[in-house]
């Protein structure tokens, strides 16, 4: 007993400071890969060797539209290995909201060699929602969703209760999450918790591309929480089916199955990528 | 034929005892050699290698060759220690009668290999103890997913009906706890039945393949190079060691090697995989028995290896690292002092840890004899990696099929007999004191050179095998390469795939609160078995 306490007090606090210092990272970590859209020539490498089809390209009337979709990406650097406009950076945090703000597309012109330049527009923005509502219908909708959200932000902001289901993951994402609850992250430290039921959970972290054989688990597990409760889809796979897409036995991603609050990219998104995903998600990040 | 010499005596004992039954003999590589015999004899061969070579059955896989040869192929992988090789037989099954006889019933060890066969490609098991569904749920219309004419992308009406047609278990006092396939910890999903009388567990039945995600028929559709990060898709923690057999396979389908100092940075990662998959397996050991202090150091290990794993590849599971024909970053000084001092340091602290968890006489009484698996019972399942070390399965591919850069350092394999969840801490802790000495040993004698070797596009129709001794065991990868740089075919064999029906037989007798710490001694990979 005394062995083990004295070992305790010779290590002293290991645990991070994240979120009020920045994530500390070597300097080869792999984060987002940043593209320089206004000097791109050419999509077509990049697009051939992404092994997740993160980047995309379709060719319409002499324009070309670029897309590359975060949702999608494992950060395995392949794309900047061939293309000189695509570098890596270390960026992990990189959580979303809406799938949507995942995705970023230009227009280029075409050239007749296959390349292509003079970006037509700006980067897009995030696309806006489908036009089916009309505005006020859309307007008071928006307002309800923040309102809900603000008080989700305020019933959660001080402690949390988390359940994690495996919708599908290959485990690379439960390796990190399980990393949440040692001494480094300590995820308790936010009054945030991991616990064995549903009925006890007030957010749900998913992983995976929600297979056939888990939808209706993961169903249940949504439907067995009390109300408001909060989901985050983790993972490419999670946000976007990664590199399993949609199959005979996939659905392809969380968001097929149950409506996602918050989307944390990465292949898997390392522990302050994640820390960064639930704290966003109730509020304590702006 | 270019043949290991061990491997000629054993085709020429064959020969003399089968003649002209054995069709096609040919060595793509000299310890690779596959024949060819009818169905009928599957059995005969199956007993010839166990009884007279040293052999073991180490896979059972199909392929759909109906498009050329108007068969499904049938593989039977031996892997024959003393002869240092690999012997595929493969047995061609009609395409208007597929059929095939079972060989469970002589050797337990293929029983969920058979059975996945039968559900992934339509071959109906004669002769099989327990035909039922396996890979697929029992509400899975009849469809056989890695038949050529079932596409990828077919759309199967959402679940309904039932999962699976547990075996009833009654008698006075008897009952049936179910428990899964969503569980209390940030663990994969299955299905455990368990059938209790009072505490005891009288019998333990599992519903595994939730997270089956169509990897195999993945492999079919991408081009050779994508493959590589798919196959690090499909273990997680085991990522650097399936993306690496992988790798092996296709290299020795295109016939170029791994330059030296690539095949020993693979052997480092290889290690660096070890060392915090077995760190984390012992820490969670320990709080499953309520010790949870060691739970934390073991945690904060694991963290500083993931950290050097990112400084060294870039990502903490050593993803993105794998490559066809070497690996794609290189060490440099700094790296290696790093990862010298990472060794030093943890070796130091692991030290500690070990000697902490010896102090704790509670958890040395919750581990020892529990949850024992007896060598016989071992030896009848198959049981590979650390499951089959803890009981007197002395195999290790690294010494006895030596990959990468595993036939230049020197270390030991530890074997043990008991069986319980002791032991099966302890084959943890003993292999770590070996990954300490075998990263020091590539540290010192790392060779300068390149990296890579070029591979271009891999030509059609070559097989091969490809293989790793991952953390927690052995791990095959068999390609059958086509037109275009693709593959026809990709058999992944995970070593859970293989143990998980050794669970059912260690926990009976235990007390359910047991389940968890017998279960987490094997930490098989739910997403390696299911693909």
């Amino acid at each position: 007993m005394f062995e083990t306490l004295r070992q305790s007090l010779k290590i002293g606090v290991v645990t991070t400071s994240y979120p009020q210092t920045p994530p500390e990272f070597s300097s080869r970590a792999r984060g987002k890969p940043e593209i320089d859209w206004a000097n791109w020539k050419d999509a077509r490498p990049a697009a051939a060797i992404c092994p997740t089809g993160a980047i995309s390209y379709e060719d319409v009337n002499g324009q070309r539209v670029a897309r590359f979709d975060l949702a999608k990406c494992i950060f395995c650097g392949l794309c900047a290995d061939v293309d000189p406009a695509i570098r890596m950076t270390n960026q992990c945090e990189c959580a979303a909201r809406r799938r949507d703000d995942l995705v970023t597309s230009a227009s280029y012109s075409l050239n007749p060699d296959g390349t292509h330049d003079r970006l037509l527009p700006p980067p897009s923005p995030p696309k806006t929602r489908p036009a089916e509502l009309s505005p006020p219908q859309r307007e008071s909708l928006e307002a309800v969703g923040r309102q809900i959200k603000g008080r989700a932000a305020q019933m959660f902001g001080r402690s949390l209760h988390i359940r994690e289901v495996d919708a599908g993951s290959c485990n690379g994402c439960e390796v990190e999450i399980v990393g949440l609850n040692g001494p480094v992250y300590d995820i308790e430290r936010f009054g945030i918790h991991f616990v064995a039921s549903p009925r006890h959970a007030d957010l749900l972290l998913v992983t995976g591309p929600v297979t056939r054989n888990m939808e209706l688990a993961l169903r249940k597990t949504y439907d067995a929480m009390p109300a408001p409760r909060l989901v985050v889809a983790v993972g490419a796979c999670g946000c976007s089916g990664g590199i399993f897409g949609q199959n005979y036995a996939t659905c392809g991603s969380v968001d097929s199955v149950i409506p996602v609050d918050i989307y944390i990219p990465g292949c898997p998104p390392n522990p302050h990528a994640l820390l960064q995903g639930i704290l966003l998600a109730i509020g304590r990040l702006k | 034929m270019n043949l290991l010499p061990g491997l000629q005596t054993v085709l020429d004992e064959l020969t003399q005892r089968f003649g002209a039954q054995i069709e096609h003999a040919h060595a793509p590589h000299p310890n690779e050699l596959y024949l060819q015999t009818k169905l009928e004899l599957a059995g005969a061969f199956c007993s010839a290698f166990y009884k007279k070579h040293d052999g073991r059955l180490a896979g059972v896989f199909a392929e759909d060759a109906r498009a050329g040869q108007k068969v499904f192929f049938v593989y039977y992988l031996y892997a024959l220690d003393s002869a240092h090789g690999f012997v595929l037989v493969r047995v061609p099954i009609p395409e208007d009668n597929p059929e095939m006889t079972s060989l469970t019933n002589a050797l337990h060890a293929v029983n969920w290999q058979e059975r996945e066969i039968q559900d992934l490609f339509g071959i109906q098991l004669i002769g099989h103890p327990n035909p039922r569904r396996c890979a697929l749920h029992d509400d899975w219309p009849e469809v056989y997913p890695l038949r050529k004419d079932f596409d990828l992308h077919t759309k199967l009406p959402p679940f309904s009906g039932p999962r699976h047609k547990f075996r009833e278990v009654e008698g006075e006092g008897v009952f049936q706890v179910p428990v899964g396939p969503v569980h209390a910890g940030i663990i994969e999903p299955g299905h455990f039945l368990f059938s209790v009388a009072g505490e005891p567990v009288l019998y333990l039945q599992l519903r595994m393949f939730y997270v089956h995600k169509a990897t195999e028929k993945l492999f079919e559709s991408l081009p050779i190079p994508h493959c590589v990060r798919l196959a690090e898709s499909i273990s997680g923690d085991s990522s650097f060691a399936h993306a690496t057999a992988f790798c092996h396979a296709v290299e020795r389908a295109a016939g170029v090697e791994a330059p030296p100092r690539a095949r020993a940075l693979r052997t480092l990662c290889l290690e660096l995989e070890r060392l915090y998959n077995h760190v984390a397996d012992i820490g969670a050991i320990c709080t499953d028995v309520a010790f949870v202090t060691a739970n934390m150091h073991a945690m904060r290990l694991k963290e500083r290896v993931l950290r050097v794993n990112e400084q060294l590849t870039g990502n903490r599971l050593l993803r993105g690292m794998a490559c066809l024909g070497g690996v794609r970053f290189d060490f440099d000084a700094d790296h290696l002092r790093a990862l010298a001092g990472l060794v030093d340091e943890f070796e130091k602290e692991f030290n500690e840890l070990v000697e902490l968890i010896r102090g704790n006489s509670g958890t040395r009484d919750r581990l020892e004899t529990t949850g024992v698996l007896k060598p016989e019972v071992a030896h009848d399942l198959g049981v590979v990696g650390i499951a089959g070390r803890a009981s007197g399965f002395d195999h290790d591919l690294r010494r006895d099929f030596p990959h990468d850069f595993y036939d230049q350092v020197q270390f030991t394999v530890p074997v043990f007999t008991e069986g319980d969840v002791q032991r099966r801490m302890v084959v943890r802790r003993e292999e770590l004191f070996q990954s300490f000495s075998i990263l020091r040993q590539v540290m010192e004698r790392l060779p300068a050179g390149p990296i890579q070797t070029k591979v271009g596009e891999v030509p059609p129709d070559r097989v091969a095998l490809g293989w790793v001794e991952g953390w927690r065991g052995e791990i095959f990868h068999w390609i059958h390469t086509a037109p275009g740089n693709r593959l026809a075919r990709c058999k992944v064999k995970d070593p859970s795939l293989q143990n998980w029906p050794a669970l059912t037989e260690a926990i009976l007798g235990n007390i359910i609160p047991d389940f968890p710490v017998v279960n987490k001694s094997f930490n098989l990979s739910y997403s390696g078995t299911d693909r």
